[in-house]
């Protein structure tokens, strides 16, 4: 089945009407020698049915876990998804159109996207937001790119990042031979006294994250006075669940806010796609990569939404461009505006509240049954322990009891995570099989 | 088009006026504002900045287009028109009043365009 | 009641709540210091407010499932249901990234079964599906160039050759990756021009990105002898694959000599764009690079999947694995159409080009005579000329005949142009009537060209004020 409407009949008319033969006619510009006629190797000759495709596919589906409750997280999120929310953002009109470049019909998905950066703006207190980037780790790497001038080069990243983000940074960097200075950690937060010492005036920008890797919220107005000390950019990484509590990057000063989107609403995928937003302040609006979209009018006065700034973008500045971004998550950021849209500022403090409770509680469960917290500090929904026995063992008991656990880092560590669907019901249940493995306890 | 006589110019578009004691002015030409149409925005380098002749001054956005503006001569940036990057649309209205930089110790002003030389270069081009 | 043009901002009534979230005895307990200053400026709707605001929203979109949609180089083919399905399965979308190789042996393999497909299908010999756009893969292979020509020590490879007529992401993506872009002219016939190609190659050239067949929607056919320019002066091929749906079947990027490839599953392997994305660009190259690749690879072994390191790969340009749902619906679609399936498709998307072709012309003529490949581009220069009515004025008419436009003023190399790419999902008599419409179209150019100008008149706006736009950057809602 290739979903090919015209008929056999009908593609013998179309070939007899542009003087073709055959297929063969259209293909004469392809060299004989380099002509593909063998077959695959990996792939059928024949197709499979529509039942035999699903068949499959729900067959390797069942090959994969799924658990009852996670209690992972470490960049990847499960919360409640409204029922409202694939619904809206899956309606076909928006799934199957393309960047809106004729933007008289394409005010849905324009003013869709207008909305979103509306929103991301208000959960990161900053001025303007682009249309999405690919996912967080990639909105940091682009957020440095935003920094770099001719003579600030370097980039310091704090080494509380989430290691999926820092090898992200470490790769753009390499392109973009910019060199990258990772600041050490002291008790699980970014060391302030060794950070001041490496900003200095090569320095582009300070990157880092909070709630961190080790879900300590840093101190990001230490941060940025370090940063701007020196003439630095802030560029702060952030959950942005945790906006809904915490101090916004607005608030505590930082120039770039970036983060991944996929706790708003987007389901855990094996981990994409996602969405990468990043927001900034007013001054550096021009340096955004990727789409951005305008409030206007039309012709007649009415309101109107268009891709604006486009002398920014790869398809207009070409080799001047600071990215070369096009396609972007579009489809991810609806949902995302649709997410907080349902939940509105209450339902979005309520899940940050919950998530921050249910950690506390598993925290303090776990201290009990001897996991000793790893780091002083304040978390919001993730924290890391030290086992007080073998952590493979204690993630194995869980795990043959329907529930992932956290995720094991060096040294006998464990990151855990809750979020509002891990109810105290749930974590009563995991210090149970908990405790049943470790001695004494 | 308007190319007027006391100006030298660029092949890339680029007007430059030698001031009395040697510093020169620099704008875009009134052919390249209309081939860029309304301009949006401008972005100049630094004061202070030295450059060297095709060095890059900055660059004009309009809504479809950017376009490099370079340094016809030698010389240092010692002003940048405050006034043009609040108001880009100066440079439609008025292009050669609309001043980009100010450089001094201005080097090389012998290979550029006359008007007349200029003049021809747009009419082949358009 | 008629549509509002209401920001869901603007519908926001205090107190109102769409979804209740579960009540829990627990409390958080947040440093008064670390707390934000105000809640964030959220709307405030209830369920129905939400649904019939997206929905209105929705019915202000245009996607391939609404009408014709033949923008060039982005392949706007139908998305079909059976991948959308496939991808909902909680099976797959449940699957938390970190849970390990045991509980994702079926995600796993559904990457490694598509990385072997798609490089059986580009004649590669190996790929990757990390990168999450076409773009991206392009960022991704370049940056293996750049590093290929490091660890060999070769420093002098400053310059990537790129077309005049290619896509703005060729040179962004290299001058990103700290290359010196050179462009290289199209000849007479559309094609690279050899002599000048001839004369830029030389030692310091890293790479040529070329798109082939390319944007003209012509096929490359010195494409041999290129390739013996470029890696006679010891340079890399790379291939923009964003055309492949031309070609499938028929010949393949690594045949024609390429080293390197980009694939958009959400152009050639039906994938939905969403919008704008997200996508997905897997990268495939020759066993010579394959260890440079981005990412780590899932192999087979003892009837399990797993991760394996690559030894020189660049590095992660993404987090995790890919865009995996876009991976799986791609995927499905290639166990849909079998190896007989794709080279249809390829097929019939040349010959839709070709017969939307003659049907437009004599009025609309093409920027370059002969065959084309799945796309081609008009030139609408002698039109406005003798009319006034520009490319774009044509667009926006096409607008109210319920099709979407084609691709305006691109290739940079061809004016007033306008690049019509049907697809192979388009049957012959919506090929038919769309050529009906630009047909009509054209003879009102002459008779009433104010119509033209006017239009479109039927859309929920007329056309914008992108100037205003971008003088004054109106970015949020300002409450």
């Amino acid at each position: 089945m290739s979903y090919v409407p015209s008929t056999a009949r009908e593609r013998e008319q179309m070939l007899k009407a542009v003087g073709a033969a055959g297929y063969d006619d259209l293909y004469k510009d392809v060299p004989p020698e380099i002509a593909f006629r063998g077959d695959y190797s990996h792939i059928a000759k024949e197709g499979l049915s529509e039942f035999e495709v699903k068949d499959r596919l729900g067959e390797l589906a069942a090959r994969n876990r799924n658990y009852a409750a996670i209690f992972r997280g470490a960049g990847a999120y499960r919360h409640h998804i409204p029922s409202c929310v694939p619904h809206l953002a899956m309606r076909s009109e928006f799934v199957t159109a393309y960047t809106p470049y004729q933007a008289e019909i394409s005010q849905g998905v324009l003013q869709a996207i207008f909305e979103y950066q509306t929103t991301i703006c208000a959960l990161t207190g900053m001025d303007a937001s682009n249309a999405s980037v690919y996912d967080g780790a990639t909105a940091a790497a682009e957020g440095i790119s935003m920094c770099l001038e001719k003579n600030r080069r370097s980039a310091v990243v704090s080494q509380t990042a989430n290691p999926g983000v820092l090898s992200v940074i470490k790769t753009y960097c390499k392109a973009m031979d910019a060199e990258l200075i990772l600041c050490p950690e002291k008790n699980g937060v970014t060391d302030l006294e060794a950070l001041a010492s490496l900003v200095n005036e090569n320095t582009a920008c300070v990157y880092a994250q909070t709630p961190n890797f080790y879900g300590i919220v840093e101190d990001g107005e230490a941060i940025a006075r370090i940063a701007h000390a020196a003439k630095a950019r802030f560029i702060a990484g952030v959950n942005p669940i945790s906006l809904a509590l915490f101090k916004t990057p607005g608030e505590y000063g930082a120039d770039i806010a970036v983060g991944d989107g996929q706790p708003l609403g987007i389901p855990l995928s094996f981990g994409g796609p996602y969405l990468g937003f990043m927001s900034c302040r007013k001054d550096m609006v021009r340096k955004l990569p990727g789409r951005i979209i305008g409030q206007t009018v039309d012709k007649e006065g009415k309101r109107a939404f268009v891709l604006t700034l486009q002398a920014r973008e790869q398809h207009i500045r070409r080799e001047k461009a600071l990215s070369n971004i096009c396609t972007n998550q579009a489809l991810c950021a609806l949902a995302a505006t649709v997410y907080c849209a349902a939940l509105g500022p209450q339902g979005l403090y309520e899940v940050a509240c919950q998530s921050m409770a249910n950690a506390a509680y598993l925290k303090e469960q776990l201290e009990a049954a001897g996991f000793a917290p790893a780091f002083p500090g304040v978390v919001f929904h993730e924290f890391v322990t030290q086992c007080p026995t073998d952590s493979a063992k204690v993630l194995a008991a869980l795990d043959s009891n329907g529930i992932l656990g956290g995720l094991p880092i060096d040294g006998n560590r464990i990151l855990w995570c809750a979020t509002e669907v891990n109810t105290k019901d749930q974590i009563d249940h995991l210090i149970r099989i908990v405790r049943s493995v470790i001695p004494h306890a | 088009m308007n190319v007027p006589d006391n100006l030298l110019y660029t092949k890339s578009h680029e007007w430059i006026k030698i001031l009395e004691g040697g510093n020169a002015l620099v704008g875009i030409t009134d052919y390249a504002q209309e081939q860029l149409s309304d301009v949006v925005f401008v972005s100049l380098c630094g004061e202070g900045e030295k450059l060297s002749a095709n060095g890059t001054i900055g660059d004009v956005e309009s809504i479809k287009a950017v376009s490099e503006i370079k340094s016809p001569v030698d010389g240092t940036v010692v002003r940048v028109n405050q006034g043009v990057m609040d108001d880009p649309a100066l440079i439609n209205s008025a292009p050669y009043d609309a001043w980009l930089v100010e450089l001094s110790g201005v080097k090389g002003e012998d290979s550029l365009l006359s008007a007349k030389a200029y003049e021809e270069l747009i009419g082949d081009e358009a | 009641m008629r549509e509002d043009n209401m920001l869901i901002f603007e519908k926001s009534v205090a107190g109102r709540r769409c979804v209740t979230m579960p009540k829990s005895p627990l409390i958080a307990d947040i440093p008064d210091g670390l707390k934000r200053s105000s809640p964030p400026g959220l709307p405030e709707v209830a369920q129905i407010d939400l649904v019939r605001h997206y929905t209105q929203l929705a019915r202000k979109a245009h996607g391939v499932d609404n009408g014709f949609y033949p923008l060039g180089s982005c392949t706007m083919k139908y998305s079909p249901r059976l991948n959308e399905d496939c991808a909902a399965l909680p099976g797959f979308t449940q699957t938390h990234p970190l849970q390990g190789e045991d509980a994702s042996q079926g995600s796993l393999a559904v990457l490694h079964d598509l990385a072997l497909s798609l490089a059986d299908i580009c004649g590669m010999d190996e790929v990757t599906l990390q990168p999450a756009a076409g773009a991206h893969g392009e960022f991704g292979a370049l940056l293996m160039v750049k590093e290929y020509f490091r660890r060999k020590n070769d420093l002098k490879r400053t310059k990537v050759i790129v077309p005049d007529s290619a896509h703005g992401t060729n040179p962004a993506g290299a001058a990103m990756c700290g290359f010196q872009v050179v462009p290289v002219p199209s000849d007479a016939g559309g094609c690279v021009d050899m002599e000048a190609l001839a004369a830029i190659a030389g030692e310091d050239t890293a790479a040529l990105m070329l798109t082939n067949p390319n944007t003209l929607g012509l096929f490359e056919k010195n494409i041999q002898e290129i390739v013996r320019i470029i890696h006679g002066a010891g340079g890399l091929m790379y291939c923009d694959g964003a055309n492949l749906n031309a070609i499938m079947g028929r010949c393949r990027p690594g045949d024609m000599g390429f080293d390197l490839v980009h694939l958009n599953l959400h152009k050639t392997f039906s994938t939905p764009h969403g919008g704008g994305g997200p996508g997905s660009g897997p990268v495939g190259c020759k066993a010579q690079l394959a260890e440079f690749l981005p990412g780590d690879r899932v192999v087979f072994e003892n009837g399990r999947y797993a991760f394996a390191k690559r030894a020189d790969s660049v590095g992660n340009v993404k987090n995790f694995y890919g865009n995996f749902l876009v991976c799986l619906r791609a995927y499905a679609y290639i166990l849909t159409l079998g190896g007989d399936g794709l080279r249809e498709v390829s097929e019939n998307a040349v010959l839709n080009a070709n017969y939307l072709m003659k049907l437009l012309a004599p009025e609309y003529a093409p920027s370059f005579e002969g065959t084309c490949m799945h796309e081609f581009v008009l030139s609408l220069e002698e039109l406005k000329k003798q009319t006034g009515v520009s490319a774009a004025d044509v667009a926006k008419s096409l607008i109210d005949r319920g099709i979407h436009p084609p691709t305006m003023y691109f290739p940079l190399i061809v004016r007033e142009a306008l690049m019509v790419e049907p697809t192979e999902t388009e049957s012959k008599e919506t090929l038919e009537r769309a050529a009906a419409a630009f047909k009509e179209l054209h003879a009102l150019a002459f008779s009433k060209p104010d119509a033209l100008l006017e239009a479109p008149v039927l859309t929920p706006i007329r056309r914008a004020d992108e100037l205003a736009a971008a003088k004054n950057p109106l970015l949020k809602f300002e409450g």
